[in-house]
């Protein structure tokens, strides 16, 4: 049984060319244009991947004809752009990608549920076979293991993310947090978005303008509160996002200090996204008071992806004993790497070091 | 036969301490089940221990500072492993496991194992006193380490330098909650210890009245303080560590029945 996968993804090309390849289709028809015996369509917004199994070789513009052919056209376009991975590259290659190895936000989880999908899809549409069940199967496995021996999916890397997290690991659970948004700016919104859909539902926001508080709460779920009371906000509540267009702090230690008294035992997280800065660098120095600016956000995010780059490796380690142990356990007959069919220059000894 | 079971008891905290060494170094560290096992480990061989110096002395195993210092790593870990998954503080294994490491070193190290001359008639009530003051002090032994854990991370978040391992701390506020517990856990403890000493029938020594006093009005003053919201956690934190580590240097003073008493 020849085992193979020919996809295009961001490693190899750019949204444009990827774009025309989504909405792939079904997967049953593809297998009978193709006559294979098993296949698995995968799409995602960085790719969109072929995985199948036959009897027979199968070349990969016999793939990129069927993939094409609703376009109308025998020409096959950006062939140079697709990869093609046969028998133990293949499994290597499906681990990687469920793993979050090859995503382009490394060690990203999303791909996971994606990857189920699709083959839960391949699954109830028959075209997965046994061989492509006790590939995924193992893939889901090699996933699970990877994100539980290796910190590749620890610490967020964008600045929202990075602002819920560091607020969970203030205050633990935020269903009963009350967050105050000043300045109704867009990252503002993203942050109190992202802290919504962590379980925080007593939003307030303030602003100049009063009109764009209301609108800016609405899109929130939460309440506007007139500019004015701002200050009185603080007393009550637990994370302050502030990104309005002041000139000067609109926070230092001393306008701080009597609203904070009073809450020894309740911290207070300011995330200050405002440049020129809203909150003076000195209140961080404060008891209980925790002040994050965007670039000490954005420190954070580059440190967390590092952090993942950095548990590149043992993710590798751990996916090539999988490899391995597959390729042992359902014979080099079903998953060794076959000769390829020649396709146009698209055979594995033709890939780029980067996406291996 | 009871010393090398003590022995090997360190030995599994030093291989839990050098597992966490080793993940730290790595920078890998991840809070499995290792170090709650081998803490365990430790734990059952301390309480092997323990239980073949009891029989042999035919009364709880506290006649001497250094059954005293085992017997308060086995409070130590003792709480460790009844609070430690309960409040999901497993990261808490890389705390404790060096304390009672420590502790043991330093009772097999230090030539305080005397035995006394005399042998004293068991007193329930001097038991009583001295095995709930032990725990006691495992509890605020672990407020202590719930403490260190609360520095480190608030240190880290202050500071904006987030190492791996911060991101296998509970967060601020269960610990503090769990600091908060164990004070008044080691509080209420430590209180009925002191209680039962009115009890025993022998005269009190004044030093080590004092000693225990100050020490129970020391974790007093923390805890209204907390109860009045007048403390901020952090310092409610580096006072819990300040308060153990005067509690463990008085321990020699309040070192219960080392000078056995004529009953």
């Amino acid at each position: 049984m020849n085992l193979f996968c020919v996809g295009i993804s961001h490693h190899t090309a750019n949204v444009e060319t990827r774009e025309r390849y989504a909405g792939a289709g079904p997967d049953t028809p593809l297998r009978q244009e193709t006559g294979c015996t098993e296949v698995l369509v995968l799409e995602t917004c960085n790719r969109v991947e072929i995985y199948g199994s036959a009897e027979r070789p199968v070349a990969t513009d016999e793939i990129l004809r069927c993939l094409q052919s609703d376009r109308g056209t025998s020409e096959i376009e950006n062939a140079a752009a697709f990869y093609r991975y046969d028998g133990e590259a293949c499994a290597k290659h499906l681990f990687r990608v469920v793993a979050g190895l090859d995503s382009m936000v490394i060690g990203e989880t999303e791909v996971l549920g994606q990857v189920k999908k699709a083959y839960a899809h391949a699954r109830e549409s028959g075209s997965a076979g046994p061989l492509l069940h006790r590939l995924f199967q193992r893939a889901f496995r090699v996933a699970k293991q990877v994100r539980s021996s290796t910190d590749i999916t620890r610490g967020a890397v964008s600045v929202g993310s990075v602002a819920v997290e560091l607020a969970v690991k203030i205050f633990g659970d935020l269903s009963k947090r009350s967050v105050l948004i000043l300045g109704a700016g867009e990252t503002s919104e993203r942050t109190a978005r992202a802290l919504n859909s962590r379980g925080v539902t007593d939003i307030r926001v303030s602003n100049r303008s009063l009109e764009r508080a209301e609108s800016l709460a609405a899109l929130v779920q939460g309440r506007a509160v007139s500019f004015q009371e701002w200050t009185a906000q603080c007393r009550e509540i637990d994370i302050l996002i502030s990104s309005t267009s002041a000139d000067e702090p609109l926070l230092t230690p001393a306008i701080l200090a009597p609203m904070v008294r009073g809450r020894a035992d309740r911290p207070l997280f300011i995330i200050d996204i405002a440049v020129p800065r809203d909150v003076a660098p000195e209140v961080n120095e404060m008891d209980g008071v925790y002040l994050y600016d965007i670039d000490s956000l954005q420190s954070i995010a580059e440190q967390s992806l590092a952090m993942r780059r950095q548990q590149v490796a043992a993710g590798e380690q751990i996916i090539a004993e999988h490899v391995a142990d597959f390729c042992a356990r359902f014979g080099s007959e079903s998953v060794a790497t076959a000769p390829s069919p020649g396709p146009r220059g698209l055979d594995e000894g033709a890939m780029r070091p980067s996406e291996l | 036969m009871e010393r090398q079971l003590l022995l090997l008891s360190t030995l599994c905290f030093f291989v839990a301490v050098a597992h966490t060494l080793f993940a730290l170094r790595e920078g890998v560290f991840r809070p499995g089940r290792f170090n709650f096992f081998a803490i365990a480990a430790g734990f059952v061989l301390q309480t092997a221990f323990l239980s073949i110096r009891g029989h042999a002395l035919g009364r709880c195993p506290l006649t001497n500072l250094f059954e005293v210092f085992v017997f308060l790593a086995w409070s130590v870990a003792l709480i460790y492993l009844l609070i430690g998954p309960t409040y999901r503080l497993s990261l808490m294994g890389a705390f404790t496991a060096p304390l009672v490491f420590l502790i043991q070193t330093f009772a097999l190290l230090a030539p305080i194992d005397i035995p006394h001359q005399v042998r004293m008639p068991p007193n329930p009530w001097l038991e009583f006193h001295a095995s709930m003051s032990m725990i006691a002090y495992g509890a605020f032994a672990l407020a202590c380490v719930a403490g260190v854990m609360y520095l480190v991370q608030e240190r880290q978040l202050k500071t904006h330098q987030l190492h791996s391992f911060f991101y296998h701390l509970p967060p601020l506020s269960n610990l503090f909650a769990a600091i908060t517990r164990l004070l008044w856990l080691g509080f209420a403890l430590y209180t009925a210890g002191l209680v039962s000493g009115f009890f025993t029938g022998g005269p009190l020594p004044r030093v080590k009245m004092i000693c225990a006093f100050a020490v129970w009005l020391f974790y007093g003053a923390i805890l209204q303080g907390r109860h009045l919201h007048r403390l901020a956690p952090k310092r409610i934190a580096t006072l819990c560590v300040l308060a153990f580590s005067a509690a463990i240097s008085v321990l020699w003073a309040i070192n219960f029945v080392s000078q056995p008493r004529p009953m």
